[in-house]
């Protein structure tokens, strides 16, 4: 009898699955589709920059400092140390996007742990895990991350560090406000009355509906991590010289503002770019994942 | 697989009733559900401390039987404690105090939950709700036997053969998602995941309440239709009066928390006792325009559950309120009917209540 059911189930007709028809309707959204081409584009030339950058960013010339862009040699001019600017920003995504995605990626995982079980199980483990959390939410966000790079020391690791604590508290605080009103959806209390355990209920019915909203939070995340770590590394806390990064170049180049100014605003303009492309990116992912759309 | 289901089941249920005359062995044996002063309060506003600031009396010593294979109604108005007794049933809320008794064996000392959860399953009312978006039917449905330890080819196999029980077409339904569905469809589901338990009974919550009237008709026919063929028990839970006359074989009525009136359906219906139970009866729209309803219906809304009436809850909007019904409550009194009882202190000789119909 169970061949025959088996050789049923070979015959449904799938309906696309979820995924599908969130790629779908995000494809059919034309901002979201060009963000998602920039964030693409950066993240290749982050990882291909030895074979994109024209010369090295290392290199120094007394001779060619502040060149204007359009310089024949630097095509985006050259900046205090008369190092190539294009080639400096081509770079300068590697470490910028590391310390921008990083501690949003860590956070992200860690975040949501917290979360989804104090909003899971509720009671006084919530009580106890959210108002730790809140304690966190006393500090702005650019202090917290200051002060922790600060005590921990400068560095690129520290401040990856000091960034992942600055972003699990509202990452868990969405997570849990996301999992508490899933938790009281009557499906889990079917699942419940299924006679499930609480780890099983959380992996195939509460994570997969709250994983989503979570994730486009994250992402939205990505372009302030993306400015703090700039910040960071204005303040000389983050990436040293001569790395480039675009904070640390912006910062380095900003005696420059009256010569050339054109140029001392590039590392500017990359970290906007990004973080809009990551906004927009996480705009469209949101409305993409709205099933009733 | 589907005649083997069936037969398994028949066969369960012939060992405990004995097939050959089921109404004669129900009244002899023991009831199969037997639920006896079930108690649950929800605490107010906790205060920073942990001190509470009262609580609502959200069922308030509810005591009754199901007897294998009839269907029991349980009507009331919103906030009567209806949907909480059922939830307190399945143990989706922990009772406060109170014994479930199911197949004779105490729940709890003598039965543990996960086993009592497998014989009594619940369908919910919001049909789009009770099911995950992100799972397919057939997963939706297969989820229970999986969590108790079925391999997944043969949960699915289940799945599909429940789908096609409950009229929909595994071919074409097992890999749909909630939102590709209509209510009905949806709610033929919901019952089909909690047939995957071969369960003894099944808890409607107004199941059927929020589909329009032509698919309740359906899924109610469904319904009579399954119960037949797998020997279910019914606790069918709602507001619509009609219904619980068309489905129950007997009625349980309950007002802020309580139990009024319990009886066979046209007893009930043809005789209510007590006079909540009239008043709700005499709300029931009338399908005869000769005969539309003139009184009054009852006033008011229920009274507040955190602080409930003393004495008998309905006094304060009862058109027959004695002395004697504020000040005690009134017992569980045994009517002409065997198995139809009421609590109200009209109906109890030398209560101090005038009766009924010297009130009115």
């Amino acid at each position: 009898m169970t061949a025959v059911s088996i050789e049923k189930l070979a015959t449904v007709e799938k309906s696309p699955g979820y995924w599908a028809g969130v790629a779908r309707r995000f494809s059919r959204d034309p901002v979201a589709m060009i963000a998602l081409v920039v964030v693409v584009g950066l993240i290749l030339m982050a990882i291909f920059a030895p074979l994109v950058a024209p010369s090295d960013p290392y290199r120094t010339s007394m001779l060619r400092r502040l060149r204007p862009i359009g310089t024949e040699g630097f095509p985006l001019g050259a900046d205090e140390l008369g190092r190539d600017m294009l080639s400096r920003l081509i770079y300068g995504a590697r470490l910028s996007l590391l310390m921008g995605v990083t501690p949003v990626v860590i956070a992200f995982f860690i975040g949501s742990a917290i979360g989804i079980t104090a909003g899971y199980v509720g009671g006084r483990l919530n009580t106890a895990l959210m108002r730790t959390i809140d304690v966190f939410f006393a500090f702005p966000s650019v202090l917290l991350a200051i002060a922790l790079s600060g005590a921990l020391g400068a560095g690129i690791f520290n401040g990856l560090l000091s960034l992942t604590v600055v972003f699990i508290p509202p990452i868990a605080r969405i997570a849990e406000s996301v999992t508490t009103a899933v938790r009281r959806i009557e499906y889990v209390e079917a699942a419940r009355a299924s006679g499930a355990s609480a780890f099983t209920i959380v992996r195939v019915h509460v994570l997969g509906n709250v994983i989503g909203p979570i994730f486009v939070y994250a992402t939205g995340l990505i372009s302030v991590s993306l400015i703090l770590a700039s910040g960071l590394s204005f303040l000389g806390l983050g990436v040293k010289p001569p790395e480039p990064e675009w904070g640390l170049m912006l910062n380095t180049l900003r005696n420059a503002i009256y010569v050339q100014p054109w140029v001392a605003a590039l590392p500017g303009l990359m970290i906007f770019i990004t973080s809009i492309s990551f906004n927009l990116l996480s705009d469209g992912l949101r409305s993409a994942m709205d099933i009733k759309a | 697989m589907t005649q083997d289901f069936v037969q398994e089941l028949g066969q369960e249920l012939g060992e405990e009733l004995g097939m050959e005359d089921a109404a004669a062995a129900m009244v002899a044996s023991q009831p199969l559900l037997q639920v006896n002063e079930l108690t649950k309060h929800f605490p107010l506003g906790k205060g920073l401390f942990g001190r509470s600031a009262g609580v609502v009396r959200a069922v308030d010593g509810v005591s009754f039987e199901v007897r294998a294979g009839e269907t029991l109604g349980i009507v009331g108005e919103s906030g009567c404690g209806k949907s909480t007794t059922a939830r307190l049933l399945v143990d989706l809320i922990r009772p406060d105090s109170g014994q479930i008794i199911l197949d004779g064996q105490q729940v709890g000392p003598e039965m543990s939950v996960r086993e009592m959860r497998r014989r009594m399953q619940m369908v919910f009312q919001d049909s789009y709700a009770s099911l995950n978006p992100r799972l397919t039917m057939e997963d939706a449905i297969a989820f229970g036997p999986m969590v108790n330890g079925a391999p997944r080819q043969q949960a699915l196999a289940l799945a599909h053969d429940l789908l096609f029980k409950v009229g929909l077409e595994p071919r074409r339904f097992a890999g749909r998602y909630p939102h590709e569905l209509s209510g009905g469809q949806r709610q033929r589901v919901n019952i089909a995941r909690a047939l995957a338990f071969s369960p003894k009974i099944v808890i409607l919550d107004e199941a059927v309440s929020a589909l329009d009237k032509s698919v309740e008709a359906q899924v109610l026919n469904l319904l009579e239709d399954l119960k037949g063929e797998l020997g279910l028990t019914y606790i069918f839970i709602s507001h619509d009066l009609n219904v619980v006359r068309h489905m129950s074989d007997r009625v349980m009525v309950m007002y802020l928390g309580q139990v009024v009136e319990i009886g066979p359906v046209e007893s009930l219906y043809g005789n209510a006792a007590h006079p909540y139970t009239r008043a709700l009866l005499a709300a029931m729209p009338s399908m005869d325009p000769d005969r539309r309803t003139m009184e009054a219906p009852l006033a008011g809304d229920p009274p507040n559950p955190i602080n409930p009436p003393s004495g008998c809850r309905f006094h304060t909007r009862c058109r027959f309120a004695a002395p004697v019904c504020s000040a005690q409550q009134p017992p569980p009194q045994i009517l002409r009917d065997a198995g139809h009882l009421t609590a109200c202190h009209a109906h109890v000789p030398g209560s101090g209540h005038p009766g009924l119909e010297s009130a009115a």
